[in-house]
Formats: structure tokens, sequence, C-alpha cells
């Protein structure tokens, strides 16, 4: 057990800075998916809601789409397609030669998409349990509807949604291993290539996996945390 | 552009003849490993939610990690675990018998895949045998009823409707999650469409796989409510 654990040191010979390289790629894939699945998932709620039957077909056909394909064809119908998109726009362009699309971009528009697509759903939610008095009250205190939206539903639907986004998160999180099939060097990919070498796939799967947890245990202190700052306003009513 | 050239472009007629029989044993094969995973995974996850509200605090733990485990963990690194790591203990499961097991990608992915809904299913089993009201087990015990009874005939068919619902849910999420399936050499939808795209590198054969995914969910989708509609009839 001891002579497998020197595996993981950071000399030479052994694989922990590897492996912390991947993680740090994991992690920093799962963060960049937020700032255009969070918006991109608000907006598709709001289509959802619209009153005109165009905003609203399209909601529900990208929901249904991304909530219904699996997260690896997802991504490697982006990859791909966008692949073969840019090669043939080059090529009409007059560009000849190959055209290789950044595996971490591609990874990280298919996951925002998905994480968007089922985000949708909890702030769809969401926006049922806000009492229609409130826009109401926003109309009657003359805000404007920008201002209504952003200053009083915005912060109420972020409180009730931050459980449900908090499970979007951790499923993001585990889906990013998938990221390792297009070889873009995350966790998983390193734990393969030190199984590649080292022949140990036991102990090495298994420090993946635990490397998993940790992340999933670490963002669910971290939304502990969100979640009773947002909800601070009611504790003190009810000590 | 003429609409055979259009045609052409999204369903090809010779790539349809060559792959459309594969993609159909494909199919099959996703039926079969979500089918057969998910109901191994049902009475697994019901023995473990059993466990987990128990008396027992060692069995209560010990189910409380497992479902931590395998909920936190990816599914894929699950598989490989299973796959490479167990598959690396040729000697000692040629010693117990059981490499004949262990030796099949197909077992290991059967095995990983009902593990792991296992754990899922436990979370939404004990949820919902947590909702039967308190009053059912009192009136059963007053009619002199044995546990095994009141277990099977009044507790488990009034948790059952709550817990279709996210049962649903998880069997949508495990035909999406068989996907991964194809990583460890399982021709499934998955696997059938990256080999043929690895031969003819045509795209429309990745929307083909996205066309079938997609019915296949609204269509178990469509066939859950009606089932939930007709659990519920009493309650209209």
């Amino acid at each position: 057990m001891l002579d497998q654990l020197s595996l993981l040191s950071f000399a030479s010979g052994g694989w922990g800075q590897a492996l912390l390289a991947g993680a740090l790629v994991t992690v920093s894939l799962a963060l960049a998916c937020l700032p255009i699945g969070l918006p991109l998932g608000l907006v598709v709620a709001l289509a959802a809601r619209s009153r005109k039957r165009l905003p609203r077909a399209w909601a529900t056909t990208f929901s249904t789409v991304f909530r219904g394909l699996p997260e690896l064809l997802t991504l490697l119908i982006i990859y791909y397609g966008c692949q073969i998109a840019a090669q043939k726009i080059l090529a009409a362009m007059g560009y000849q030669g190959e055209f290789l699309i950044n595996t971490f971009l591609a990874a990280m528009i298919a996951f925002s998409l998905v994480f968007a697509a089922f985000s949708s759903e909890i702030w769809l939610a969401a926006f049922k349990t806000l009492p229609k008095g409130q826009l109401e009250a926003c109309s009657a205190l003359g805000l404007s509807k920008r201002t209504g939206f952003f200053k009083v539903l915005l912060p109420q639907l972020t409180r009730i949604a931050l459980p449900g986004l908090s499970n979007n998160w951790l499923s993001l999180l585990k889906d990013t291993s998938l990221v390792s099939t297009i070889s873009l060097v995350d966790l998983m990919r390193q734990t393969n290539l030190a199984v590649s070498v080292t022949k140990e796939p036991m102990f090495f799967y298994g420090v993946a996996c635990l490397g998993y947890l940790l992340f999933a245990a670490l963002s669910g202190r971290v939304f502990a945390f969100i979640e009773r700052r947002s909800n601070r306003h009611l504790q003190g009513a009810r000590a | 552009m003429s609409f055979e050239q259009l045609l052409a472009l999204v369903l090809d007629p010779d790539l349809l003849e060559r792959y459309g029989p594969r993609f159909l044993d494909g199919l099959l094969v996703t039926a079969k490993l979500v089918a057969i995973s998910f109901s191994l995974g049902a009475v697994l996850g019901l023995l473990l939610a059993l466990a987990r509200m128990s008396r027992s605090l060692v069995l209560q733990r010990m189910a409380a990690g497992y479902v931590y485990f395998f909920r936190g963990s990816p599914l894929l690194a699950q598989l490989f675990l299973l796959y490479y790591g167990l598959g690396s203990l040729k000697g000692f499961w040629q010693d117990v018998g059981l490499w004949w097991f262990f030796r099949e990608a197909w077992f290991c992915t059967l095995l990983a895949f009902t593990l792991n809904t296992a754990a899922y299913q436990a979370e939404i089993f004990r949820g919902s045998l947590m909702a039967v009201a308190p009053g059912q087990h009192e009136a059963a015990r007053a009619l002199n009823l044995k546990r095994s009874t009141t277990f099977f005939k009044v507790i488990l068919p009034q948790s059952l409707l709550v817990a279709i619902g996210p049962l649903g849910n998880e069997l949508i999420l495990m035909i999406k999650a068989s996907a991964i399936a194809s990583l460890v050499t399982i021709y499934d939808l998955m696997g059938v469409t990256k080999l043929a795209f690895s031969r003819s590198f045509d795209f429309q054969i990745y929307l083909w796989a996205a066309v079938l995914y997609l019915v296949i969910v609204e269509l178990v989708r469509r066939l859950l409510k009606h089932l939930e509609g007709r659990l519920g009839r009493h309650l209209n």
C-alpha cells in the first residue's frame, strides 16, 4: 500500500502533479460552463414563459433536445460538428489544410448547453412559486420592467432555485469526466494515462473517484454557505 | 438543390442500408443493458433504502456510505474502476472461479450500472417510504398483520405511487448514461454510432443517433406519464 502511495508523490516518477493538473482542468472546465450556462438557462426559462408562440416553441425544443440527448453524444456532436463546420467555412474562404478546434472550447459549449437546458427547468419551477402580486407591486411602484426583474424577481428566484442548481452543478462536475474521450487532459484522462504507464488501475481509478467525491463534498459546503447567506433574512424572523 | 440531394445529406440511402441493421442491434443492446441494470438496481436500491432506515447503526452507516460514494463520483470512473481495476486482479478471480464474469466488458458494465443506479434508486425509495403516513403502520399493527404483509401489501404499494415519478426520471437518466458503455467496447447505440462514424466520416450518423435517443426518451416519458395516471386512478 505504501509503495502505491509513492505513485502519488510530486517528485519525478510520481503522478501527483499530473493528477493535480488534471483536477484543475476538470474544475476550471466546470466553472467555465457557468457564465454561459446560468444566464442561458434563465433566458430559456423566460422564453418558455413568453406569451409569443415562437420563443415558447424554441425554448421547449432547446430543453427537450439537450435534456434528452446523452451528454456523451452532445459532446461528440458539438466537437465534430464545430470542426466540420469550421473546416467547410474555411475551405469556402480558400483556406486549405487541417483545422482542429480547441477541445476545451468544444467541451465548454457542449456542457454549457446541457447545463442551461437542465437549469431552465429549475428556473421555471422557481417562477411558479413567485406570487403574481410581486409583478403587480412592481408596476404599481412604477418600476421599469428591467428594474422589476433584476431587483425584485431575480433575487427571490435565485434563492428558491439554489438547491436545484446545486444538484445541476454536481452532475455537471461529474459529466466533465466525459471530456477524457475527446482527449482533453482532465482528471479522468490523467488517470487513464497513469494507469497505462503504471498498470495500477485499481489504485488510480480509486483515487480519481475520491477526487470527484472531494469536489462534490467541497461544493456541498460552498452551496450550504450560499444558501444560508441567501436565507439570512428568514433566520432573524424565526429566532 | 433537389429533394434527393437534400435527403442524401441527412438520410443517405446507401449509408442507411450499410449501417441500418447495425443501429437496430445497437438499440437492442442499449435496451437490454438499461432494462437489466435498472431492474436489478431497483431490488438492490430497495434493500439499501431499508438498510438506511433500519434501526441498526452499522447498516445505516454502510448504506449511507455506499450511496454517497456512488452518487458522488462519475459513472465513467466507476465503470473503469470495475472493468480495468477489478479486471486486473486476474489471479484472484481465477481462484474464486469468477474470472468468466470480470473478463467480459458486458458483465462489468451491467454490474457498474446496477451498482450506480441502485444508489440513486435507494434515495428515491427512502423518500417515498418516508412519505407513507405513520398511521398506516399503526393501522397495520392494530389489524395484527405480519411485518412482511404490512410492508408488501400496505406500505410498498402506497410508496410506489410516490416513487414512480422520480423512478421514471432515473430510468431516463439511465438510458442516457448507457451511452458510456460504448467506452468499454460495448456496441450499444452509441458504440455502433462511433463505429459507423469512424468508417464513413459522415456526420449525419451522429444526427441519426441523436434522433433515435430523443425518440426513445420521449416515448419512455410519455409511457411513464400514462402509467403514473393509471396507478393513481383511484385518486381522481
